[in-house]
Parts: structure tokens; sequence; C-alpha cells
């Protein structure tokens, strides 16, 4: 298997090229302002080494942090259209009730709420009112929108509505780009809505996206598939993903944890990615993140759906120092370090400064922090080692000592002793975890859903056998599946012993 | 005299409302998003002190009732609420004077404030429980040994249902309950209607004013990255039970309602020990290494250890970091008939009631 990683992120684009588990090159330059130019940069770096062994290169895999920035900078977002199927309920909480303004503004919505949906047994709430979706429909076709989502109560379960919504919104407006709720969400309405609507506005941002890249490996000269990584460590092919944007929103991280997985062997530990302005920390359980289990907020935005379970801390290599108090942070100079740390001849002290005094790396020049107390220093260290060891036992699952992988530019921040880890690992490599992470990522399939009138056994199975189905569908071998999360979950006051079920199952891509 | 509920006590009052709904009552967001908006199109809700009521007032006791995932889905409206209180005006043949909650624990503390601002009616400044409890016997009203009936019951669509008689409490909880599965799990209810009198003796009283107050402080602490926690304990005169970890999450549904455990593992002080905290849609009993030490009608409320926020029964997982904390129980509830109504054994545990701040 012959793969090339790359890592889109804020401040470096990383790439390496894999041999089956040898990395056979790898670089780290800096995203440039376009981006593409540097992703050629780095890709033309890899791509040279391509032809060492006979066997040609099976896929390439980007990460990119490109459609988070978007939400957050509330920059190239699209106008939606939404349409939500539930009335009689819900008049009161609109579609986007509870948005930013300016990101509201931004994305400037029509809103349509319609007679439908679905109780949580299957059955009809109401009648869909299919005129009132028509109507709709030519709404937003005259408005000239043809970003569309559409939600409806409890589609999780089944998806009825929402596909004979998009039926007729699709006779009208045939150039539609549709986001239905159930491919990408779970049971909160208000929530899956949200990352429909998140999804529908990055439509456009994800299709030249795709093309970008597209353009940017035919100008090397790659012929190979390519995958976008995806939040949860597995990737989707890129036109698939192109439609789906949100589910790249946190994929930088999780290709950093999973390249940490690789790189040490590891399958089950803590991570922490130490970056320029913050680091993550997160937990492996077999070579894969922890999913967050409850709300995440993305730009302001409430959502429940697939995402690594992180816990960010303001510690990063460019975190701002104050040489008084010896306080760190919130404030970092980010990607500007290399012009304002103290090393490298600047006039802001950071952390990066407090290590480089400590002994503890080499860049810049040296001589220019050793007029730092050696007791400021070391009391500095001490309060950096109390926020890694206080975060870091926040995350823990297990009261036993379990090792901890530091990787990012910023690794060398964390100390060698942290309370509560057996050990601290470093690794080669670990400025390109995030890029070998990409390389290494797979298919995965999911269902959550509630089945009544079954056994737990029954239900389990259920949801299993839908979950691979959903993964062969993504791409997967079938032969290669394995089931990487059971959860379920007793639905209080619903009779037929309800019980909502999670099932998670990966495998390799299927190159067939 | 009444007092307009100002907009910035919202936050406050469901803040603290989700603390004293000790575990259930549901999560008071998306009652919080209504309210609010509400209020942003010009409504306002006045306050009323229990003690301004004239005896023969006719005052609505209204909650919402049903699954807490049907309600993520099927996103709640206060023209219900305020409909199930106009179909109980109709039936009574009589108006109402005021709106109360059923319950001050989580959602249901904001369920009056709805009707409220749709019906340009006041919200008394009480309730009957003094926190949430999952079933309907478990009020002041019913250790008061008041009528348990008439109850209204409003859905979605056009069903509207009115129990007109009830033969105890227990079965107006079944009758009731069975109802509200038959429209969807979901409804909107007003309950058995209180006069003045009756609410000035049995009611549990000034809890919007201590769920706003509690709210406030934990808001206030954690703006000036003071430990909300502390702020709870000291605010509320609360004991500190237990600090520690979720290591394990047991639920099952029985009866119709989540019953289970989770269990904790200490830290700092209370490293090396474990505590077991037992629920049936509310926290009800604590044991320590298998011993009772904390139970109800004391409030026992788990609270994130950071944020200080109430974590409920239905969304504690595994991994969190959390504080158990005991806040005293309003008076009645602490009573011998309030003990046999609400206390462990109310909750199938044959425990007898000692209260941690005894």
């Amino acid at each position: 298997m012959k793969r090339i990683g790359i890592d889109v992120g804020g401040t470096n684009t990383d790439a390496v090229l894999i041999d089956g588990d040898k990395i056979t090159a790898s670089i780290k330059v800096p995203t440039t302002q376009d981006v593409m130019s540097g992703v050629k940069a780095a890709l033309a770096h890899v791509a040279a080494h391509i032809g060492d062994t006979p066997r040609p290169l099976d896929a390439v895999m980007i990460g990119t942090t490109h459609f988070t920035n978007a939400v957050v900078e509330r920059a190239r977002l699209e106008r939606v259209a939404a349409i939500r199927i539930a009335l009689p309920t819900g008049a009161s909480l609109p579609p986007m009730c509870d948005w930013p303004e300016d990101l509201y503004r931004a994305v400037d919505p029509m809103i349509f709420m319609v007679h439908g949906g679905h109780e949580y047994d299957g059955s009809p709430l109401v009648p869909l009112r299919e005129d009132e979706i028509r109507e709709a429909a030519m709404k937003i076709r005259d408005a000239g929108v043809t970003s569309v989502a559409i939600s409806a109560t409890f589609s999780p379960l089944t998806t009825e509505c929402e596909d004979r919504a998009a039926e007729i919104v699709r006779l009208i407006i045939p150039e539609a780009r549709i986001t239905l709720s159930n491919s990408l969400g779970r049971i909160g309405l208000l929530e899956r809505e949200n990352v429909a609507l998140l999804n529908a506005a990055l439509q456009s941002l994800g299709k030249t996206t795709v093309q970008a890249f597209k353009t940017a490996l035919a100008e090397i000269g790659l012929d190979a598939p390519f995958f976008l990584t995806q939040n949860d460590g597995t990737v989707a092919l890129a036109d698939v993903a192109a439609a789906n944007p949100v589910f790249s929103f946190a994929s930088g991280p999780t290709n950093s944890m999973r390249g940490a997985a690789f790189l040490t062997g590891l399958s089950d530990a803590m991570v922490v990615d130490v970056g320029g302005t913050t680091s993550d920390i997160g937990c492996l359980i077999g070579g894969f993140p922890r999913e967050a289990n409850n709300i995440v907020h993305i730009g302001g935005v409430r959502t429940l759906f697939r995402m690594p379970d992180l816990l960010p801390i303001a510690l990063g290599g460019g975190t701002v120092v104050d040489a008084e108090t010896g306080a760190i942070g919130p404030r970092s100079v980010g990607y500007r370090i290399l012009r304002e740390a103290r090393v490298f001849g600047g006039q802001t002290l950071t952390t990066s400064d407090i290590a480089v005094a400590a002994g503890m790396i080499e860049m810049g020049d040296p001589s220019l922090v050793s007029d730092l107390d050696p007791t400021f220093v070391q009391e500095t260290l001490a309060r950096m080692r109390a926020m890694v060891a206080e975060n870091f036992d926040q995350m823990k699952t297990s009261a036993e000592d379990v090792p901890l992988i530091a990787v990012g530019g910023g690794a060398f921040l964390i100390p060698d002793e942290v309370p509560g880890a057996s050990e601290v690992l470093r690794v080669e490599n670990a400025g390109v975890a995030n890029a070998l992470g990409a390389a290494m990522a797979q298919v995965s399939g999911e269902v959550d859903q509630v089945f009544s009138d079954m056994t737990r056994e029954q239900a389990l199975a259920a949801a299993e056998t839908e979950a691979r189905a959903a993964a062969v569908a993504a791409g997967a071998d079938a032969a290669s599946l394995q089931v990487l999360e059971i959860e379920d979950i007793p639905v209080a006051y619903l009779p037929g012993g309800a019980r909502r079920v999670r099932v998670r199952v990966i495998g390799d891509i299927s190159f067939g | 005299m009444l007092q307009e509920f100002p907009e910035e006590n919202i936050e406050s009052l469901a803040t603290g409302a989700w603390i004293l709904g000790t575990g259930g009552g549901g999560n008071p967001y998306l009652s919080t998003l209504n309210l609010r908006r509400l209020y942003a199109e010009g409504a306002r809700v006045q306050v009323l002190q229990p003690d301004e009521l004239a005896d023969d007032d006719m005052v609505a006791v209204v909650s919402g009732m049903g699954a807490p995932l049907v309600g993520q889905e099927r996103l709640k409206d206060p023209r219900h609420m305020a409909r199930a209180v106009e179909l109980m005006e109709d039936y009574l043949g009589r108006p109402f004077r005021a709106i109360m909650a059923l319950e001050i624990g989580g959602a249901n503390a904001l369920s009056p404030f709805l009707a409220a601002a749709l019906l340009g009616r006041p919200v008394v400044n009480a309730d009957c429980m003094g926190r949430a409890y999952p079933e309907a016997q478990m009020t002041s009203f019913a250790i008061g040994g008041l009528s348990m009936f008439p109850l209204s019951l409003v859905d979605v669509r056009d069903n509207e249902v009115i129990v007109t008689r009830a033969e105890s409490w227990k079965w107006m909880e079944k009758v009731s309950r069975a109802v509200c599965t038959a429209v969807g799990s979901t409804a909107a209810t007003c309950k058995a209607p209180r006069t003045g009198r009756e609410v000035k003796d049995w009611g549990i009283h000034h809890t919007i004013t201590q769920a706003t107050e509690l709210g406030r402080v934990v808001l206030e602490a954690r703006a000036r990255h003071d430990d909300p926690v502390a702020a709870v304990l000291d605010h509320a005169k609360g004991k500190q039970i237990f600090r520690g970890k979720i290591v394990d999450v047991d639920r099952t549904t029985t009866g119709g309602f989540l019953r289970g455990k989770t269990v904790i593992e200490g830290i700092d002080t209370d490293r090396g020990a474990t505590l077991e905290l037992a629920f049936q849609n509310e926290w009800a009993v604590a044991f320590r290494n298998g011993a009772p030490v904390a139970m109800t009608p004391d409030l026992l409320c788990l609270l994130d250890s950071v944020s200080g926020s109430a974590i409920g029964t239905e969304s504690v997982r595994y991994g969190q970091r959390v504080n158990v904390v005991a806040l005293p129980a309003p008076e009645i509830l602490t009573t011998p008939a309030g003990v046999a109504a609400v206390g462990p054994r109310a909750f199938g545990y044959d425990i007898d009631f000692k209260s941690v701040f005894k």
C-alpha cells in the first residue's frame, strides 16, 4: 500500500509518502496565502520519491482545516435555504434561532417550516404536506438559492420525509445541492439541523476546494484516487467529502492522534498535540480518537455529530509569558513566533523562549534569553507542567497511569514527567504526525437509531448490520470491517422497550 | 406587588433550576430559548409572591410531561402550555389569577413563564416540589392531602384531554402518563388547580427567587474564574458529599422510568473511595463504599467540577469530573408525611431517611 498523506493546517502544510508502514519521504512547508502553492510544493517533494519502489501510488489522503476556518471567519459561505418538516411542533423555535447574529447574516437564510415528520416509534407525526414543500421550493428557486438543508423530526429513525422533500425540491430546482439532516447528525432536531445548515453553507467551498486539489494533483502528475480525511479518523472519496464538508471540521487534530498511534505503535494512549497557539488533548482508544458524546460548538453554533473529544488548552509554542509575573497565556504570537519570540530577536517572551532558556530545545539564538533568571525559568516551567497535568488528568478515562504521546511542532513544551502519565513518549517525525495520520486513514459506517420491540441483543445486531452496510457503501472492504464502538441507551417513558443504539464500524479502503 | 421578571434573570433561573433538578426535570435549554424569544417579541412576565394571593384566587399548576429525548425532536412550543391553562379555565368556568410551576427543577421551572408570557398572567414565586421528582404524588400538595384532579393535557395536534377524576394521586399519575404516551410521549399539562389558600398553606414558597439567585452565583463565579461549586455550597448552605470522576453509568428503564446508577471514583480528599449514585430520573441515594451517606429528600446534585453546571441522569457520561453536593430539602419534604411520599422507601430503598444536615 503506497499512499501520500497531506495535512493543510493554518500554519504548516505537511506531507508524507508511506509505503506499507514505512515513511519514504516527508516534508513540512509553511501554509501559503493561496494555500494551493504550498500544497503543490509539499506534494511535489514527496511525489519525487514515488519511483523509489516499483509499486504505483494507491491513494492521496488530504486533511484540511479549510471548512472550519470558513465558519470561524464567516467567510466563503453561501446563502442557504432551510426546510424543516416538523409542524405543528417547534414553530416557536425556527431554524437557526440560536445562531450568532454575524454568522446568521453571513448565510442570509431563507427559512421554511412545513407540516410532517415522524414520532419516536416511526409513525407519522402528521401527514407530510407536499404542497408546502413545493411552495417553499419555488420560492427558493425564484431567489436563485441552490443550497438547501432539509430536516425532519426523528429523521435518524426514518428518513422518509426528508427523502420525499428532497425529491420534490430536486424536481423544481434540478441544480440544487441538498443536505439531509439524517445523513449527518444525531437525535436532537435543532443540533442536527444546525449541522445540515452549516454543511449547506459550505457546498460551494467544498466543490471548489476539491477541484483545486484535483488540479494541484494533476499538475504534479499524480493520478491516484484522492480522499479527504474526516473527524473520526476515517476518509471519504474527495467528491463524496465535498458534499459533506462538516465531516472534515476536526480532521486536523484527529489526524495528529492517528499519526501518534502509528508512530508509537500504541493504540490506547493519551495524545497531546502542541501547536503554535493552542494544544489539544485527546484520548486514543483502539487507535482512534474517542468521540465526543455531547454538544460541540462550532463557530458559536450548537451541534451534535461525529467529532473527536478534545480538550483545548491555551498553551502552544507561541504562547506569551508575562515577564513580570510569569503568567502563561492565553495570548499568543502564533505564526509570528519567528519574528516576535526573544530567541528569534523579537521583543515578546514566549513559552518557546522559556524552553530554550531551560535547555529543553535548541532553536534561535539562546544568548538572547541568557538574561532570564533561572529561578523564574524554573517557576514558569513548573506552571506549564501544572497546566498540562491538570488538563491531562481531566481527559483521562481511568485512574491508572497511562502513556502520553506528545506530538506537534511544540511537543518539546511537554515535560518528561507528567503526574498521571506512565511515560511521556516523543517520537521521530512527530512534526508530521498529522500527515501520517491522514495517510493511514480508514473508512467507517455508523448507525444511530431507536429500536423498539426487540431484545437488547437483537437491537445491537440490527444496528451492527446497518453500520456494516453503511461502511461498505462508503468504500470499505467488507472483509476488513471491525466494530469500533457500541453504545446503547434505553429510552425513558417509551413503550416497547425502546433503545437507542449507536454502532460504528471501520475498515480498510476497498481498492477493488 | 407584582414584580417584573427581568430578561437578564432568564439565564440565572435556568442555571439554578437545572441544579435544583437534581439530575432530572429536563435540560432547560429549549425552554430558555423560547422564553428569550418571547421577551424579544416584547412579552414580559410578572412575578407574584404567594402571600399576595387572595384565599379564593385560582392558580394554574403547569408542567411539561414526557420523555426528554422526544422533546429534543418535537421541540416545545409555549402556545401548547398556554393552551393547557386555557383548557382548564374553560372546564372550570373560572379564570386563573396566576400560574405556577409544578417543579422548580430543570426545564419545568420555566414552563409557567412560557404560559404566562402568552396569557398575560403573573407567575407565582413558588412550586410544589422545591426540586424535581419523577411522579405526580411526590408533591407538597399530595403530602398535604389536597385534591389531585382535574388535569388537562394538550398535545401538538388537536388532542385535548381532561382527566376529571382520579381515585388517588397514584392513579392520576398512571392515567395521565398513559395518555401522554398515547400522544407521542410528550405533552403540556395543567395539573389540579389550586386556591390561593392552598398555595399559601402547602406551596413551597420563593423557589423562583431561590433558583434565580443560585444560578446567579454560579454565573458570577464562572465570570470571575472562581470555583462555581464552592459558590453553590456557600450560597445554598450545601454540603460537599464527594469529588471524583465518573467511571461507570448503568441505565435501565423499568416501569416507564429511567433507573440506574452511576459510579464515581474519588479524587483529592476522596481518593480511594467510591460513590455510587442511584437514580430514578433524579439522583435518589448516594452510597459511599456501599453505605448510604446521602439521600432524598435532601437534594443530591451532580455538578461539573469546572463549570458548576448540573449534570442530568440522561447526560452523565464516563470520564466527567464531578462534585456531588447535597442541598437542604424544603421543610415539608422532611416531615414524616413528606419522607413517606419522597423518602428513600418511595424509591424502593429500605433505608431510614437521615439528612446530611442533621
